[in-house]
């Protein structure tokens, strides 16, 4: 499934990155340390967090990942927002609580 | 130019967490017997025992950097302080105004008390101080420096509350004062790890929740005369004044 597929699934708002909307899921991780994704997230995961700041970017980055999705209405920081357009990483946002995001999620993208 | 010792990062038993032998007056005395010039007080979101250790230290010949350690939305720990009493009330109103409204209960996480000189309770804080605020690393960082405080993210090095924990790393372009260390780690061993870290001023301290972790990890401050000045001057290398750690 495709970031874009994704969004319009879930109903999920655009923040930014719109350039990598078509990038492919294989994938999702959940967790608020950021410390916790470096070392375990894989490449072309979409990746659910509250975390706004901008860091969030630079690790989605070196991990490769497809996608961020803020939950509970976090809304992104100004130079977090600049960095995944730099990164044509999309960052999404939805006013659902990690618990109900993720689990549609994995309906969606279980293998 | 003089050599003083500092413990930076000091509870009292207003935070949870903190012993209930942390009073002032017990601080000062332990601060005293090990030959502690600096003490920085930095109960979690909170600023309100600062000013009567200060009182008492004064009367020591001890110089009190009087703060807090926050908790940023992220979950990372900063230790903050400021200059004067004003601008330190000014920031009282900035962690009321931001903490999460919860109550706490004693039972579980301890009690959050002020008390006066004579060691009477004067207050009993109701939020819980070991929970966030609602304010980012970035706009702390902006509150602290526009109340002309210092602003030093706390224990780097450490597996929680930490930038690297919370954050995956230092963002390079913190505008940090200084970055402060566990006694876990030495300078050289971040530095080697995140060498972009290097032009940073590192301080260690003790991050005492009891009495006998006081000045169990210090950090030298080089200063012409002990003042609030002297000590953002020797944060920021300025004038010959300078920091440095006991293993340096």
């Amino acid at each position: 499934m495709t970031v874009k597929e994704l969004k319009e699934k879930l109903d999920l708002t655009i923040y930014s990155g719109e350039q990598g909307l078509d990038n492919e899921i294989t994938g999702g991780y959940v967790s608020d340390l950021l410390s916790d994704v470096m070392g375990n997230a894989d490449a072309g995961e979409v990746w659910v967090t509250l975390q706004t700041h901008k860091n969030v970017m630079a690790i989605a980055s070196l991990k490769d990942m497809a996608a961020i999705i803020l939950v509970n209405n976090h809304k992104p920081e100004e130079d977090t927002l600049a960095q995944s357009n730099e990164e044509g990483i999309p960052l999404l946002g939805t006013a659902m609580t990690t618990f109900e995001v993720t689990g549609r999620l994995w309906e969606l993208i279980k293998k | 130019m003089q050599p003083f010792r500092a413990d930076l990062h000091i509870h009292t038993l207003l935070s949870p967490c903190g012993d209930l032998e942390m009073s002032p007056a017990n601080i000062v005395k332990a601060a005293a017997q090990r030959n502690i010039q600096i003490l920085g007080i930095a109960d979690h979101n909170s600023t309100k025992h600062g000013p009567l250790v200060q009182k008492l230290a004064q009367k020591e010949g001890i110089f009190t950097l009087c703060g807090a350690e926050v908790t940023t939305k992220e979950e990372a720990h900063c230790l903050t302080f400021f200059e004067t009493l004003e601008s330190l009330a000014q920031f009282q109103q900035y962690l009321d105004e931001h903490l999460a409204k919860i109550k706490n209960d004693p039972k579980y996480f301890g009690c959050q008390v002020v008390i006066d000189e004579q060691e009477m309770i004067v207050e009993e804080v109701e939020h819980l101080l070991i929970s966030a605020i609602n304010q980012s690393l970035d706009q702390v960082e902006k509150k602290v420096h526009e109340l002309n405080g210092l602003f030093i993210p706390a224990h780097i090095d450490r597996p929680k509350y930490s930038l690297t924990s919370q954050l995956g790393f230092v963002p390079p372009d913190i505008k940090a004062d200084a970055l402060e260390i566990s006694k876990h780690t030495t300078r050289d061993e971040i530095v080697k790890k995140f060498p972009y870290l290097d032009p940073f001023t590192f301080i260690r301290s003790s991050d005492a929740h009891f009495p006998h972790d006081i000045g169990q990890t210090t950090t030298i401050f080089e200063l012409e005369e002990l003042t609030f000045d002297e000590i953002r001057m020797a944060l920021k290398k300025e004038k010959g004044r300078r920091v440095f750690l006991n293993d340096e």
